[in-house]
């Protein structure tokens, strides 16, 4: 008897729609050998410090093979409690309040199915990371999409997030700085979201990955604000900063009762993340800060250059106070993002993503990753230049 | 820090038309950088760094490095003889150093026979030299910040990732 394996899907996951991202990767992949220079990519061009690859061999070197507790080791949870404690202000309990996670993107997982019951709403600005919005889905939780706008560099405002919210809003997700748009708030502009969140009781998951590669001003933690650490889940990693994405290795901290929860699930799904992965980030927390201040400066030049030529160019394009993308607006070539970066990548050969990937407040713009050498940025300008001449009517 | 020197610090090879571009300022601009810290004696000049293993004319040349102990001069210290012995076209680098001896002196010559003469006719008879000990570089793994075998492999790396 013939079957379609098709029906055993379950029918929220059927109904996940396709990343754009993946669409895009598709057609890049598709151009292989040929000459393309990719600001497509959502990672450092770094590779790992040595000091923490050789640490990670040395443990595998000394039988570091087996699993560890639940929550990480404790020696990792210490570092990375008095590392919170240092950079972002506030303090967070090794034993009970850490959990380390398989990369950011578990420890959100883990977040929306240890909060959510079916039907709960979470609000989440966008243009946002691709995974926020089908994170919610898979707990059938809801999603509320707050808007951000490159008149506000992409800053969450708090009058945004009263005007979007709704009746049974229960959780409020931020990324700042934000991939894709690099927008993120003052201090001043914090405070009134926490107020907000205050006043409609909400729990904060704050995903600060790229809080190290903040450019203007000095990054602040929204659970460092009064009254917050208790409502927030404080979410970070070593991908971005310390140039570790594959090692997937990141943490969530937090009241104890919440970290329970999250670590419940964590349990009976991951067990714990790989020893090996925790060994190498005990190392970058331990030594790792002059690299991270390194890479800090290289890509605060690196935005430069790009923001620069994008506006000299015509692609209006703010200054991202953090994270490494660039996210211009291309409307003004006459094109809409999507076709912008694909004739761009037929004529130029060069990658950048559509803005709709990361949601429909992206429309208009395309993220361009500056994470790449001067030579090839200057490269990639030099030919989105030419492509925009010749798209501008005469 | 004058951007141009930030630049060079990265360690980059950047032409002076890039380094205009990344930091933001004209070509000129960057040639006047150039000229001050050339004037200000920071920026002595540009070398390739090479490998001349894989190059079978180079191949030939040697080089070596070597412990100098000399008696210090009332007046001058170790600066007099230390100017003197780095003047020697061979001499591609040389320091003062603390501890068991006094100076470290780079050498580079056509052929092993060529760095011992040098060694024993022209550095160990300066006056004031009290004893030498030469090191022959056998093999070669890193040079000023480049691995001469760079397994680093980034073809695997995602060209679109979230």
């Amino acid at each position: 008897m013939s079957t379609d394996p098709k029906k055993w899907v379950a029918g929220h996951v059927a109904s996940l729609p396709k990343s754009g991202i993946r669409d895009f990767f598709d057609l890049v992949a598709k151009m292989k050998g040929q000459d393309v220079i990719s600001l497509g990519v959502g990672e450092p061009d770094f590779v790992t410090p040595w000091h923490v690859r050789e640490a990670a061999i040395y443990a595998l070197e000394h039988g570091k093979t087996y699993y560890t507790a639940n929550l990480g080791l404790i020696e990792l949870r210490r570092a990375i409690s008095k590392y919170v404690e240092e950079h972002f202000s506030v303090a967070y309990r090794p034993e009970d309040q850490v959990l380390v996670t398989v990369g950011v993107s578990e420890a959100v997982d883990l977040a929306f199915r240890a909060f959510c019951n079916p039907g709960d709403k979470v609000m989440y600005h966008q243009p946002c990371y691709v995974s926020y919005h089908p994170s919610v889905q898979l707990v059938h939780a809801t999603g509320i999409a707050v808007p951000t706008f490159a008149k506000d560099n992409f800053a969450l405002t708090a009058e945004a997030l009263r005007a979007a919210w709704q009746p049974g809003a229960k959780i409020l997700m931020l990324n700042l700085p934000c991939n894709p748009t690099g927008g993120t708030c003052t201090r001043e502009q914090l405070e009134k979201i926490a107020e907000f969140c205050r006043e409609k009781d909400l729990l904060v998951l704050s995903d600060e990955i790229y809080s190290e590669l903040t450019f203007d001003g000095v990054h602040t933690s929204i659970a460092s604000l009064p009254g917050m650490a208790g409502r927030t889940i404080f979410l970070h990693g070593f991908s971005k900063a310390f140039a570790m994405t594959g090692w997937r290795i990141g943490y969530a901290c937090g009241p104890a009762v919440l970290i329970d929860a999250m670590m419940k699930v964590h349990q009976y799904s991951m067990m714990c993340a790989s020893i090996i992965s925790q060994e190498a980030a005990l190392e970058a927390l331990t030594r790792g800060w002059d690299n991270v201040c390194r890479m800090r400066e290289q890509y605060h030049r690196r935005r430069d250059l790009v923001v620069r030529r994008f506006n000299e160019i015509g692609l209006t394009c703010h200054s991202p106070r953090g994270s490494f993308y660039a996210f211009p607006d291309v409307t003004g070539t006459g094109l809409d993002e999507k076709q912008f970066a694909v004739e761009l990548l037929a004529a130029e050969k060069v990658a950048v993503v559509p803005g709709q990937a990361f949601g429909a407040n992206g429309a208009g713009h395309v993220r361009a990753c500056f994470a790449t050498s001067y030579e090839q940025l200057i490269e990639a300008c030099n030919r989105i230049e030419r492509f925009v001449a010749g798209k501008r009517p005469a | 820090m004058n951007p141009v020197l930030q630049l060079l610090l990265e360690g980059g090879s950047l032409t002076t038309a890039q380094m205009a571009q990344v930091a933001g300022i004209s070509t000129a601009e960057v040639e006047q950088h150039l000229e001050q810290l050339k004037k200000d004696k920071i920026f002595l000049g540009w070398r390739p760094v090479l490998d001349l293993s894989r190059e079978a004319a180079a191949a030939a040349s040697v080089r070596a490095v070597i412990e100098v102990k000399v008696t210090p001069e009332r007046g001058g210290g170790f600066n007099r003889f230390a100017e003197r012995i780095a003047k020697f076209d061979e001499v591609e680098s040389c320091y003062l150093m603390s501890g068991a001896y006094d100076l470290l002196v780079f050498v580079r010559g056509g052929s092993l026979q060529k760095v011992a003469a040098f060694v024993s006719e022209k550095l160990s008879t300066v006056e004031g030299v009290l004893s030498t000990a030469t090191h022959f570089m056998l093999r070669c793994y890193k040079e000023q910040g480049f691995l001469l075998d760079d397994d680093a492999d980034n073809s695997a790396r995602l060209t679109v990732s979230p």
